[in-house]
């Protein structure tokens, strides 16, 4: 079987600075996979590149067998790539209903979008409470469920989430962390950008470690969470 | 004080009509935060567009007739060379530093200007422009409305419904939104922003063709320098209102054009400030007026504080 998502060699750089050195890694359907490391370590860049936002200076990315590089943005969530970026990036001036719906925005289906609105509703109800609401009123923990929920209205094929829990509270970091996890079981696969790396290896089925641009170390979820170098370099052991 | 139904009637047509082309500027300015200075230009060549249409026209179609076509003819001037401008001139400098395309603006100003001038048949003087003929529409005892007034007063604010309709209502006028509030993850949702930012320079070409249909009736000619003192007063109604706010514009529009009215009718019969009234001061009062409103309140009359992006 291919892998759901195939990157080899990638490099990306801005301007001489080149952030991402030579990676390759595959996320399976139904896998969740993630990508953990310090601040800088090339995992936003990588997610940026792979929806399009950034262009690399090398290697290739196949997704859902198709070639992904040179098509621009605003056509790869067509293709059933969604993004949920860092720092969340819902609109502000919209409401949390037209934020959705800016989630949908290439569907056609009114009726499925609707349902599709409601399922985000029930899995996170502050967000039906404040349909109405503009977005940028809401805490930093709703708004990631609001951007998660935008990039689930794309009905992905992988959803590719940037440091969902950054600035939540424990509670709210654990609600964010449940809710990814049904999103697998309900069949979603998922990348994940994490920089808590005890959640993000608990969760996840394999593990990449990036440091400075390129992957050091890779396994399934288990064995980063007991590798040694793993727990004393991200985990806060010595 | 008898004057002052007939001075806000007399304001609110030439505030309408500033409005229109703010517009233009502000929408632009939401989305690609770039001033176009162009667009006094892109009113002067939908003017030259609308005299075209009526040139064409045979010589005894009545003006009601005519205007609907001149409107449309003017509108695909302004809007060819308003799209044109950003495919050819601004697009290739979307990353460049700001200073580049605002000095690519002024160039293209300059160079719109000469082309008309150099190739628009006697475009070297004014050229005339048809005007409703008969006797101004009295509302009451002393108080009128010219008939070529009247036609930015219906205009104005059909146009500006038509826009805000389209803006809050349809799923493109959403692209559009959340392509000025943040163009990375617009197009995440799928939406093509360059094809935004078009339907932004468009959009203003059409509000500045109206206005400039509106500007050559009331004055019964146009020249190829017209946008220039119009583009100015526009932006300064765009930046009075609040840049990147539609509905900011057309009020700057307003006051602006209150003002002026105002100025021209009352400041001679201050006691001291006679030499400083009527219409030879207008466009002080009027710049006056907006570094008064930029002192007190930088952000313009409904304009945020862009504090709002986490």
């Amino acid at each position: 079987m291919t892998a759901l998502l195939e990157v080899k060699n990638l490099r990306v750089a801005y301007g001489k600075i080149e952030a991402v050195k030579d990676i390759s890694f595959s996320v399976e359907a139904g896998q969740i996979v993630t990508l953990i490391g310090t601040n800088g370590a090339g995992k936003t860049t990588t997610l940026r590149t792979l929806s399009g936002l950034l262009k690399p200076l090398a290697g290739t990315i196949r997704f859902d067998g198709r070639p992904l590089i040179g098509v621009p943005a605003h056509r790869i969530v067509a293709l059933g790539l969604a993004h949920s970026p860092e720092g969340r990036h819902i609109f502000p001036r919209l409401t949390i209903a037209e934020n959705l719906q800016l989630g949908a925005f290439l569907r056609k289906d009114g009726e499925g979008i609707t349902k599709d609105i409601q399922r985000v509703y029930d899995l996170f109800p502050i967000l039906g409470e404040r349909a109405r609401q503009a977005a940028g009123t809401l805490s930093g923990g709703e708004q990631q469920m609001l951007a998660m929920g935008r990039a689930l209205m794309s009905r992905p094929k992988l959803l590719m989430l940037d440091e969902p829990s950054m600035g939540l509270s424990p509670i709210m970091m654990q609600r964010i962390m449940a809710t990814i996890t049904e999103l697998k079981t309900s069949g979603t696969t998922i990348l994940l950008v994490e920089q808590n790396a005890q959640a993000a290896l608990s969760l996840a089925d394999r593990g990449h470690v990036m440091e400075i641009g390129k992957i050091v170390l890779s396994g399934t979820g288990a064995d980063l969470l007991h590798d040694e170098s793993v727990r004393k370099a991200y985990l806060g052991e010595d | 004080m008898h004057q002052l139904p007939q001075t806000l009637v007399n304001g609110l047509a030439l505030g309408a009509l500033y409005g229109l082309i703010a517009i233009g500027y502000t929408m632009v300015y939401g989305i690609v935060q770039l001033i176009n200075f162009a667009h006094g230009e892109i009113v002067m060549i939908g003017a030259f567009g609308a005299l075209t249409i009526h040139l064409w026209l045979p010589g005894d179609t009545p003006l009601p007739a005519a205007l609907p076509l001149m409107l449309i003819g003017g509108a695909v001037a302004s809007v060819a060379v308003a799209t044109a401008a950003e495919r050819f001139a601004y697009r290739p400098l979307r990353n460049a530093p700001r200073l580049a395309p605002l000095i690519t603006a002024i160039g293209l100003s300059i160079a719109l200007q000469q082309i008309v001038w150099a190739f628009y048949p006697d475009a070297k003087k004014s050229r005339g422009f048809p005007q409703f003929q008969g006797d101004a529409f009295e509302l009451a005892g002393n108080l009128h409305i010219q008939r070529d007034d009247l036609f930015v007063l219906v205009a104005a604010p059909l146009c500006m419904l038509a826009l805000g309709l389209f803006v809050a209502r349809s799923r493109t006028g959403r692209a559009m939104q959340a392509t000025a509030q943040d163009p990375d993850t617009a197009k995440l949702m799928g939406i093509n922003t360059d094809r935004i930012i078009v339907l932004a320079f468009a959009i203003g070409g059409a509000f500045a063709a109206v206005a400039a249909v509106a500007q050559g009736l009331r004055a019964g000619q146009i020249n190829f320098e017209m946008g220039f003192i119009l583009g100015l007063k526009a932006f300064t109604a765009a930046v009075l209102g609040g840049i990147g706010n539609i509905y900011g514009a057309m009020l700057g529009g307003v006051v602006l054009g209150i003002a002026e009215a105002a100025a021209s009718t009352y400041i001679q019969h201050i006691p001291g400030m006679q030499q400083l009234g009527g219409g030879g001061w207008k466009d002080v009062w009027a710049f006056a007026l907006l570094i008064l409103v930029l002192l007190i309140r930088p952000q313009g009359l409904l304009g945020e504080r862009v504090a709002d992006r986490a």
